[in-house]
């Protein structure tokens, strides 16, 4: 059992835990930030603006969805606006994570809504169900490695990504989607988890097939969010430490 | 100010929004109506669904038997495992079916 109080000691074992989280989604999104790099040049970037794209956007969607409306010459309005709807889930991450970091002082929340990306915010969670607080040591420990690496390897994606000789024949094009199944099997505890993700699947889809991406990411969310939201409340359903135990990795 | 660095600078900024956005505006309650909450838990799963499910539609064998793997070995081992599963279905059957 940890002490309540906060000593140095305690604060650098909370930053060594959040390092450890890191390491999986270091190494799951190592592909992605060099397929990034690799796509943004082939799509007109230099290396330098796909750099700066992972150090300010640090959102491995967004950013793949970005370059590749860039490459099409879309209009720079609708760019931004698609990364802003690839993104928009994080208004929902932002909402759900702020009780747990709202002791924070303002700017070290400033600094920790910067590093609000999936894996962050679901670990944040999970730590917090488990009734432990979420610290900005533990926090910035899982970060700063993700952010580091995201964007060196989008550098080196850039510099070297155009080396890989068939991305189709080692599947970096459909590690994606099988890294988000996996976050979403984690969260199969929660209440209503199967139907909610049946709504999302099917809206997600037929949105893909009418409006088209990458509107279908924010309907589908929307849909899986507002049937959970609209179902009727039981007071036995509330999520406890035990429905997440074991979906630690 | 090439449009490049232009589309760089308005992501980020309308990403950092959405960061940062839902905390601003949710902290303004004082409580949070049940519903509110069931919506909240409900965020997760919803939306990283849609990062899925357009792609397995699109999926030829190889993509639906690594989505099938990978959710087959998620109900026992951990996030890397599964991913690892399912990175290994796919390559292997890309290789052999092409």
């Amino acid at each position: 059992m940890s002490s309540v109080t906060m000593s140095d000691n305690t604060r650098m074992g909370e930053f060594w835990r959040g390092v450890r989280l890191s390491i999986p989604v270091v190494v799951a999104s190592a592909p992605f930030a060099i397929l990034f790099g690799a796509l943004a040049i082939d799509n007109g970037f230099s290396v330098a603006e796909a750099t700066l794209m992972s150090a300010t956007i640090y959102g491995g969607a967004s950013q793949l969805v970005g370059i590749e409306l860039f490459g099409q010459h879309v209009a720079p309005w609708l760019v931004v606006l698609s990364i802003f709807a690839v993104n928009f889930r994080h208004v929902l991450y932002s909402a759900a994570v702020g009780k747990r970091i709202d002791h924070w002082p303002f700017l070290k929340q400033a600094i920790g809504y910067f590093f609000l990306v999936d894996p962050q915010y679901a670990e944040a969670e999970r730590k917090g169900e488990n009734g432990e607080e979420v610290t900005f040591a533990w926090y910035m420990g899982m970060a700063l490695p993700i952010y580091v690496f995201w964007v060196a390897e989008s550098a080196l994606g850039a510099l070297f990504g155009r080396l890989i000789p068939n991305p189709h024949a080692i599947g970096l094009d459909f590690l994606l989607p099988i890294y988000f199944l996996g976050l979403v099997m984690s969260f199969r505890k929660r209440p209503r988890w199967l139907p909610i993700v049946v709504a999302s699947a099917v809206a997600s889809m037929i949105a893909y097939k009418t409006v088209g991406s990458p509107w279908h990411v924010s309907i589908g969310a929307l849909a899986g969010v507002l049937f959970a939201a609209a179902m009727p409340v039981r007071p036995d359903e509330t999520v406890s430490a035990d429905d997440t135990a074991e979906v630690v990795s | 100010m090439s449009t490049t660095l232009w589309i760089i600078i308005a992501g980020a900024v309308a990403t950092y929004l959405t960061r940062i956005g839902g905390h601003l505006v949710i902290s303004r309650f004082e409580r949070i109506h049940p519903r509110v909450e069931a919506g909240l838990n409900a965020v997760p799963a919803a939306v990283l669904t849609t990062l899925v499910a357009p792609a397995a539609l699109s999926a030829g064998p190889a993509e639906l038997a690594a989505l099938a793997v990978a959710v087959l070995v998620s109900l026992r081992g951990g996030l890397m495992t599964m991913f690892l599963a399912g990175a290994a279905v796919l390559i292997a059957m890309r290789h052999f079916i092409g």
